[in-house]
């Protein structure tokens, strides 16, 4: 193989976007060098002798006639020990070693590796001379950190082979070579691995089968877990205008979500989301296992100030870096904020491009590239010839303009993603948090999550959560009368699903991300208040109907504990439920002997 | 190099744009000055280079460029702002000379004005309370050093007012520190500017106020620059000076205008209502030079002020600031009506960086439940107007009656205040107890029963 680099010049610069002529026999979708500083760029368009490069830096001072190299290298990330913990920028580089280059300000035409090359592993080898290994396979261990054994594989783009030789345990840099392959049969053809490679961010990482989802995703958000959830290898999608909480909703999901591995993408967004997440990730504890939860999550950052085609770039490195995990036999979750500066910068560059423009000038391509990064989540069974299983699922927000959904990005999000959790402006302007509408939003998950609840839960957990559905759904009509008539016309029966509705929205829906209980839901603890609001409501009725005074139901103690149970210990909450579920049986069955009492001297 | 050549190359000029050919050896966003026929000199940038022509937009208006004499000579830099302490209590315009009748400063340092991002990893999470002394601010949206926090409002409603009490009396409780203003007015009247020079000259705070002007009949394209020479000034004055530097961005409306005559010159295809695509970026570009970087004493503090075209806050405008900036303060055109200073609507206010920068130890313990209760219970007046509209008020039921004199209350004693009341957080949150022990107690439910016991007015043992 011989490769000549292809060197050609700048003729035009129009923002982030150049064009360089005598770059034939560049690739399509390369990365190249671009002028006398190297910034960063990748080839987008090819014709003839003419490239069109998207520059992942700003391009101020840049002049035409200065030289493009073409590095022949499709745009890759590094994928070994030490993602964990680490902060990188749109095109993996490490933010921590930026700043120690250049300071508290990113400049241009930094180099850094994405791995520490000076770290050394201890890597504890799991295949021995002679042993056949094929793509995929795990052939040693590094404690990566305290939650994630980190899996050394062959790479996917490595062929079968025998071992041939393979280093002793011991303490290792990611450039050593641990262990060296003979390929197929022919014995002279040998290759080297080591503990990381390189793989190109645009190219789905293979698998061996795809399998339906099945496990719910814990996140231990009570409107989600139990009412839309998602599963594990699933897609969801959150929409909302400003100010409804999605990022505070995607902080949670990275924060008490059962997934093994967490990649945080933020992806146009503010900076200062960012260094809450570095401030506050490393403090947090893994409700779990109790370690911190910054040992399980990768943060991408390519704020709304950095360059706007390295956004474009930073959801690939983002989802490349959760397949790898996943390739391990991880379950692992992604969470991208936002897909919509995502698309946006899509629609920058295919402007600077003058491609002919879809809808609301976003490219005609949006859709299939909505599609092709959520079609990266699933769970499936790996290469390799262990057959493990890993998921790897993945939660977008989408920014509607003006929180109006009709627009093309949340559309066409929502044609792919499975779960749709609808984040409400007047939800959150009445502080009910998370302000995701239980009437519009949706799961396709259910029935293939129900079997896991009911069987580790509770068995009706799946009726309960319907009739909670029905009943808020019941609510919301009679609101609608009240909105004409006044509650006061309302039948007692009528005032007793109001109170129900309230008390489901109060107590159950809305849960305070910033209390520090009340933040983290545990299965059975949802479960249980969702089982108690229900036995509140069947006795409120069953009251009611005996002609006891809604007023009285509504003044008895228990109830103001019922709407405080989500702030009870995570800990010992089933003991102060069982007596709270008891006095509220007792308050109102002393209402009913009352009332029957007051019948009698009545008549 | 090909520098100093005076092209008189010159071969169209369109709107604020102007192209030069035959050139050589010119960089993209290079700064180029202009001369017309008649001698008059001009300054422009390159927005578009090729090998041998420059797309360059003309600051100060292309009114009499012609393709035949006027000539063009490439500095050889981006455009930059020289930067001095010596800035501070002076008035520059929008190429960054001096209006006031002082000599030019001498610079210590020239600054790209387009600046560099901060590193997300050396910033410092913004916590420091500001008091400013309004109830519906400092009690609901508290603002924090280093936070964006823009105020949506629509024409003929007080913001101006507000910018400027804001301005006169937020404060750091407890400390005394270096501060500085930098005003930044993009296309505002002569008046408006007026106002706030003279109250700035009132209380003083003229002598530590950087302030750039491009009025309403100064060119409009020089708008597009404005903010980034401010805030050039106030990352030097912040992070090289260690002051605490709260920008004051208005009318950013104006700055969006001025971004889509340009887009619209050189027929780029628009986004939504006629914007251009890149503007969320663009916007991003300016608001996100606010902040605290980790080790540096000094802070960016941004207020930016945005007229809503129509009071509509889906408008481009308000939707792509308030998707980029901390919260949003919302005037409300109703409450302006009943007489209310200041008009802010709470409900559709949003501080993102409120929960971390109060209670305990910052403002008091009890601040956090306080400000959810208040914003509950407003909500829930708010809606029972609606209903009331309908039924009447004797339709509703006690309990519902108690919230519906609530928000009017709210309204009265909460948000209104004087435009020269400087209340403390305490004054606020007593305000906020005093309104709130009207409600039952059973209803205060997102305040923590141990701050029920401590204060609430009807639990506390009387003072005789």
């Amino acid at each position: 193989m011989t490769k000549k680099t292809v060197e050609g010049k700048i003729i035009r610069i129009s923002g982030p976007v150049i064009e360089a002529d005598r770059m034939r026999g560049a690739k399509m979708y390369d990365v190249v060098r671009v002028g006398d500083e190297h910034l960063i760029g990748e080839i987008i368009r090819l014709n003839e002798d003419i490239a069109t490069i998207q520059v992942y830096e700003e391009t101020s001072g840049l002049k035409p006639g200065e030289k493009v190299v073409s590095t022949n290298e499709p745009l890759s990330v590094e994928l070994g020990p030490g993602l964990l913990t680490n902060i990188y920028d749109g095109i993996q580089r490490p933010l921590p070693a930026i700043k120690d280059e250049t300071g508290d300000f990113i400049s241009r035409g930094v180099e850094a590796y994405a791995l520490d090359r000076k770290k050394r592993w201890h890597f504890k080898p799991l295949v021995k001379k002679g042993d056949r290994v094929q793509s995929g396979d795990v052939i040693g261990e590094v404690q990566e950190t305290s939650l994630i054994l980190h899996r050394v594989m062959i790479p996917p783009d490595v062929p079968g082979g025998v071992v041939k030789s393979v280093v002793d345990e011991g303490d290792y840099g990611i450039e050593d070579e641990i262990m060296v392959i003979k390929l197929g049969n022919s014995s002279d053809k040998v290759i080297g691995i080591r503990m990381f490679h390189r793989w190109p961010v645009r190219k789905p990482r293979p698998v061996a089968e795809k399998y339906d989802p099945s496990l719910p995703l814990i996140t231990g958000q009570r409107v989600i877990d139990t009412f839309f959830p998602v599963a594990k290898g699933g897609t969801a999608a959150i929409p909302g205008g400003f100010g409804t909480g999605k990022t505070v909703m995607l902080h949670q999901l990275a924060k008490w979500s059962d997934a093994n591995v967490i990649v945080y993408v933020g992806c146009g967004e503010r900076g200062n989301e960012m260094t809450d997440v570095l401030r506050e990730f490393p403090e947090l504890e893994d409700p779990k296992t109790g370690e911190p939860l910054m040992n399980r999550t990768v943060l991408i950052a390519n704020t709304s100030n950095m360059p706007v085609a390295a956004r474009d770039a930073s959801v690939y490195t983002g989802i490349t870096i959760a397949e790898y995990y996943r390739d391990m036999g991880y379950d692992v979750a992604l969470m991208a904020d936002s897909t919509s500066r995502w698309a946006e910068a899509m629609r920058e560059i295919s402007g600077r491009l003058e491609e002919m423009p879809g809808e609301e000038g976003y490219p005609a391509y949006l859709a299939s590239r909505l599609a092709e990064f959520y079609e990266r989540a699933g769970r499936v069974r790996l290469l390799g010839s262990k057959k493990i299983e890993g998921s790897l699922s993945v939660m977008g927000a989408v920014s509607p303009p003006g929180g109006d959904f009709s627009e093309p990005v949340a559309q066409n999000t929502l044609r792919i993603v499975k779960v749709f959790w609808a984040l409400d402006a007047d939800l959150a302007d009445k502080r009910h948090f998370p302000s995701i509408n239980w009437l519009k939003s949706y799961s396709l998950y259910l029935s293939e999550v129900s079997s896991w609840w009911e069987k580790k839960i509770g068995g009706d957990w799946l009726g309960l959560r319907n009739k909670a559905m029905a009943l808020l759904q019941k609510e919301s009509e009679l609101q609608e009368i009240v909105k004409l008539v006044g509650p006061d016309a309302l039948p007692p029966r009528e005032k007793a699903f109001l109170e129900t509705g309230r008390m489901l929205r109060e107590a159950f829906l809305q849960q305070s991300a910033f209390h520090e209980v009340d933040t983290y839901c545990p299965e059975k603890k949802q479960y249980d208040m969702l089982r108690i609001i229900l036995s509140f409501s069947d006795k409120m009725h069953e009251a009611v109907e005996k002609g006891v005074h809604m007023d009285d139901i509504i003044s008895i103690k228990s109830r103001e504990l019922i709407a405080r149970m989500g702030t009870f210990s995570n800990i010992d909450f089933e003991k102060h439920f069982k007596e709270i579920e008891q006095n509220m049986e007792k308050e109102i069955d002393n209402l009913i002997k009352k009332q029957n009492s007051n019948m009698t001297k009545g008549e | 190099m090909g520098r100093n050549i005076e092209y008189t190359t010159v071969s169209e000029v369109a709107g604020p744009l102007m192209i030069v050919e035959n050139i050589k050896d010119v960089a993209y966003n290079e700064v180029v000055k202009i001369r017309t026929s008649y001698g008059e000199e001009r300054t422009g940038q390159v927005l578009e280079v090729y090998e041998n022509k420059a797309v360059v937009q003309v600051f100060e208006g292309t009114r009499g460029l012609d393709t035949d004499k006027t000539s063009a000579r490439f500095i050889g830099e981006t455009m930059r702002l020289g930067v001095s302490k010596d800035m501070v209590g002076r008035i520059f315009d929008g190429t960054g000379n001096p209006l006031d009748d002082a000599p030019p400063i001498i610079p210590e340092e020239r600054r790209d004005i387009n600046g560099n991002p901060i590193n997300p990893y050396a910033r410092e999470y913004p916590r420091e309370f500001i008091q400013t002394g309004i109830s519906a601010i400092d009690g609901l949206n508290t603002l924090v050093r280093g936070q964006k926090l823009p105020i949506f409002s629509g024409s003929g409603l007080p913001h101006n007012d507000l910018a400027a009490q804001i301005t006169r009396q937020a404060r750091v409780l407890g400390r005394e520190e270096k501060f500085a203003v930098v005003f930044c007015a993009m296309g505002i009247t002569s008046e408006e500017a007026n106002f706030f020079i003279k109250d700035f000259e009132n209380t003083g705070a003229i002598e530590k106020t950087v302030m750039f002007l491009n009025l309403a009949d100064d060119p409009t394209i020089e708008r597009v620059i404005l903010p980034r020479m401010a805030l050039t000034c106030a990352e030097y004055l912040a992070f090289n000076l260690d002051m605490h530097v709260l920008v004051i961005l208005t009318d950013m409306t104006n700055y969006a205008e001025a971004l889509r005559e340009i887009a619209a010159a050189r027929e780029e295809v628009p986004g939504r209502r006629g914007y251009p695509g890149y503007m969320y970026t663009d916007l991003a570009a300016i608001y996100e030079r606010a902040g605290r970087i980790k080790n540096k004493k000094g802070s960016i503090t941004q207020i930016p002020l945005l007229t809503m075209p129509d009071d509509d806050i889906t408008h481009p405008i308000p939707d792509l600031t308030g998707y980029i900036t901390e919260g949003q303060i919302v005037l409300d055109r109703g409450l302006h009506k009943k007489g209310i200073y200041p008009p802010i609507n709470v409900l559709p206010c949003l501080s993102r960086l409120m929960d971390r920068g109060i209670g305990k130890g910052r403002t008091r313990e009890d601040h956090a439940g306080v400000a959810n209760q208040l914003y509950a219970a407003y909500a829930e007046g708010v809606d029972l107007r609606d209903l009331v509209a309908i039924v009447g008020e004797d339709a509703l039921s006690e309990r519902d009656k108690k919230f519906l004199h609530f928000a009017d209350e709210f309204e009265e004693k909460f948000v209104s205040q004087d435009a020269h009341e400087n209340r403390t957080i305490e004054q606020t949150l007593n305000i906020g107890w005093e309104l709130l022990s009207k409600l039952p107690l059973s209803e205060l439910k997102k305040i923590d029963e141990k701050h029920i016991k401590k204060y609430h007015p009807q639990t506390q043992p009387k003072k005789e």
